[in-house]
């Protein structure tokens, strides 16, 4: 029976569940687990030379290309048509916003890359897996900005229309969803491939920080209503022990009165 | 009134001789571990200088502490929640390692590796983070040490503020103090509201402020927040550190292990109640000069029937009231107005508070031309220039200075009396507004310091916190990272380091 199995149907059809399960049941045993091994791994400290800029470039360029891709590749078909948005211009957007986004992502990550490989406290404090997943994310920026050379060719947002399908096929359980990529320019397969590389790696390295990333901004501005946090280990809240103090206190002298001032 | 207590810290400069066996034990406690090398949660700094990490104390350079809006409101004076967010990926205000100094080893075993060789071995210096060879040490912990270094470059300290500093560069007119410092444990920490994980939180128990080593994602704004700079980001395990305060060792009712070893018992540890409805309005007092009084009046009189009935009511357990009579930080702060917190301008209300040091009458190298006011020494002519105390103690304000310094000053003058002449002199109590027998009890506690006066620590009330039954089989203390040991055969799934229990290699 799998004597023929395309090498399309694993990655496009098979790996994605493979990817998204370690990605998802990695994370949770991860945070639940190593709770301790949980952090950004932030270098600033050992050197500040090339952070502040290459960091920020990073950052803001590929979270700006995620969201992107986010919302670009899993907007229904039909909330586009019914908005009225021409494919075509959608695949302008990417091109215009993922563009200049993606390159800001490069400079940054080449900066910060030459970084952790040529500074020497950088690379003496870095680990393997520090050192892999920052090269991968290089190298998947490259192929990403090079997708566009093919892109341009066709402006008319066919191709895109069918990674669309693709990634909502796949979230959606439609497991022919593989056989709309088969026949797309092998940059782009590249490119989906080492993306589902990243997610596999993504538990296993210093990436769960985006978690928190996402999680901070909510819970520091919404959840928490001022700036201190006090965190008490007794049992009984403040308001149980006033009660049961006053509780006893009225029982022992039925008349007494308001403290002296 | 919301009545909590904290551990309290005083220490009396005017007694510290500066050995750093407060910051070396400290360090052979706590920090020893690869990545905190650098890190003393306990640091010993000669002033005048820009101490250590060098020039901590200039807030308009690390954006340390609480800035007051026109309005009256606090927020970090690196900026408020949204703008501390987006400085996330590179944070504009957080020292370089080389602003502490780069951590270094030396090569010890070349000394007895060494082969036969014309020259005499040494031992070269190695850094802690590249393990390459140093060929310079640049800097140290206490690179200043007895005025280390030109006036020019100490001089820079902050606490010149407002002072003619040029004179006290000449030999005649030097002067120095010890500045023992560690973290302050603060009313209302920057580090803690700086923190966007949430991990730093101060307990309600005992006022002490930790970091939750497992919430921590070292995003490294509480570095930048502490104006004190007493939190440290360890670069082996990517979360920030601080002075724990040696919870374990006051939940048990000891002291401090940087307290229990001070040669020159310098340090004192008692409860202090305090109202936590009082806090934010204190902190935003409008004019610097009056913060330390405002602190002053979060704190509740332990003796006050009233204070005392509210501290029942808010579950303070009795033998902590009972510490709190007895508290010689009470004492010191309160009662005889001596110790005051350290830069109270940074509006976090710090709980460790110094006792300014006496120092030799300036004139009296003019032989018998000792400047006194009023039969007594007149503490402004004195070496170290009240102002200069005033800058690090007060935010400025000279008065409080001068009263504490006659007061220890009027306190040797009373003993001399008493010790030499045998006469209880209390026109010399009088003029300070003191009785002989305050002065005599200040005299027991500052001066005799035995151990039970200097430490007040009742033990922790577990049977509120915890229930027996269900720790038992618990995994005890560990170092971060809970029960879990996440490990699959000889290296961690999640990429911590596995560091294996090991025998020393070597027998000497």
């Amino acid at each position: 029976m799998f004597g023929t199995v395309d090498i399309n149907f694993i990655i496009f059809g098979i790996m994605p569940y493979v990817a998204l399960t370690i990605f998802l049941v990695g994370s949770i045993a991860r945070y639940e687990r190593d709770p301790f091994t949980w952090k950004s791994s932030s270098s600033q400290l050992l050197r500040r030379k090339q952070l502040v800029w290459g960091s920020i470039l990073f950052h803001v360029g590929i979270l700006t290309v995620f969201f992107g891709h986010l919302i670009g590749l899993f907007t229904p078909l039909w909330v586009l048509d019914s908005i009225g948005i021409p494919y075509g211009l959608k695949q302008w957007m990417a091109v215009i916003i993922g563009g200049p986004a993606g390159i800001a992502a490069l400079i940054g990550s080449t900066m910060l890359l030459h970084r952790r490989l040529v500074d020497p406290r950088i690379r003496a404090t870095s680990t393997n897996v520090d050192i892999l997943i920052m090269a991968l994310i290089w190298l998947q920026l490259v192929i990403g900005l090079l997708t566009i050379t093919q892109t341009l060719q066709h402006m008319d947002g066919g191709t895109m229309v069918l990674f669309m399908e693709w990634s909502q096929s796949v979230v959606s359980w439609n497991l022919n969803a593989w056989a709309n990529v088969v026949n797309v320019h092998w940059l782009y397969k590249v490119h989906i491939f080492l993306g589902l590389v990243i997610t596999i790696l993504f538990p296993f390295s210093r990436l769960v920080h985006i978690w928190s990333g996402f999680a901070a901004p909510f819970r520091y501005m919404l959840t928490r209503p001022g700036y201190q946090i006090v965190r008490s280990r007794r049992t009984r809240p403040l308001e149980d022990r006033r009660r049961a103090f006053d509780k006893v206190k009225g029982a022992q002298s039925p008349s007494s009165t308001t403290p002296a001032e | 009134m919301r009545v909590r207590a904290q551990i309290g810290k005083v220490l009396n400069l005017d007694k510290c001789i500066g050995c750093h066996t407060c910051s070396v034990t400290c360090k052979n406690v706590w920090t020893t571990r690869e990545g905190v090398e650098y890190a003393w949660f306990n640091n010993v700094e000669t002033k005048p200088g820009t101490g250590y990490p060098t020039d901590w104390e200039n807030q308009k350079r690390w954006n340390g502490g609480w800035a007051r809006s026109s309005s009256g409101k606090l927020h970090p004076k690196q900026g408020a929640k949204w703008r501390i967010l987006a400085n996330i990926f590179a944070n504009p205000d957080l020292p370089e390692i080389d602003d502490y100094y780069e951590p270094f080893d030396f090569d010890y075993d070349h000394l007895k590796s060494a082969p036969d060789m014309d020259d005499f071995p040494t031992a070269r210096p190695r850094s802690a983070i590249t393990g390459e060879r140093m060929e310079k040490i640049e800097k140290g912990p206490n690179w200043e040490e007895i005025l280390g270094g030109e006036f020019s470059k100490r001089s820079q300290d902050y606490n010149f503020e407002n002072v003619q500093k040029e004179i006290y560069g000449e030999y005649e007119n030097t002067f120095m103090m010890y500045l023992p410092r560690l973290c302050e444990h603060c009313l209302n920490p920057t580090c803690s509201a700086s923190c966007p994980s949430g991990a730093i939180y101060k307990r309600e128990e005992d006022g002490i402020v930790l970091i939750d080593q497992e919430k921590c994602r070292g995003w490294r704004m509480c570095i930048s927040g502490c104006p004190y700079k007493k939190i440290y980001y360890n670069w082996d395990t990517g979360k920030s550190e601080k002075c724990t305060f040696c919870y374990p060792r006051i939940e048990s009712g000891q002291p401090t292990v940087c307290s229990e070893t001070c040669v020159g018992r310098i340090r004192y540890l008692g409860v202090i109640l305090y109202d936590a409805d009082k806090i934010e309005e204190a902190a935003s007092a409008e004019r610097e000069t009056d913060l330390y009084g405002a602190q002053m009046d979060v704190f509740l009189d332990p003796n006050d029937p009233v204070v005392i009935e509210a501290a029942r009511r808010d579950g303070i357990p009795e033998d902590w009231i009972e510490a709190a009579k007895v508290s010689p930080v009470w004492k010191m702060a309160m009662d005889w107005k001596v110790a005051f917190p350290l830069h109270p301008e940074y509006r976090t209300l710090p709980m460790v508070w110094y006792i300014p040091p006496l120092s030799p009458i300036q004139n009296a190298a003019q032989a018998g031309q000792i400047a006194m006011s009023d039969k007594m020494p007149d503490v402004r002519s004195l070496r170290i220039p009240v102002q200069y105390l005033a800058n690090m103690l007060t935010a400025g304000d000279e008065e409080p200075i001068v009263h504490a310094l006659e007061r220890m000053s009027a306190m040797r003058l009373y003993m001399r009396a008493l010790s030499v002449d045998g006469v209880r002199d209390e026109a010399i109590a009088a003029r300070v507004g003191m009785s002989g027998r305050m002065i005599e009890d200040m005299y027991k506690i500052m001066a005799i310091a035995d151990y039970e006066d200097r430490f007040a620590i009742p033990t922790a009330h577990r049977e509120q916190t915890e229930d027996g039954a269900d720790i038992r089989g618990g995994c005890g203390f560990t170092d971060g990272n809970g029960c879990s040991a996440g490990e699959v055969g000889k290296t961690t799934l999640f990429g911590g380091k596995k560091k294996p229990f090991a025998l020393p290699q070597e027998t000497f």
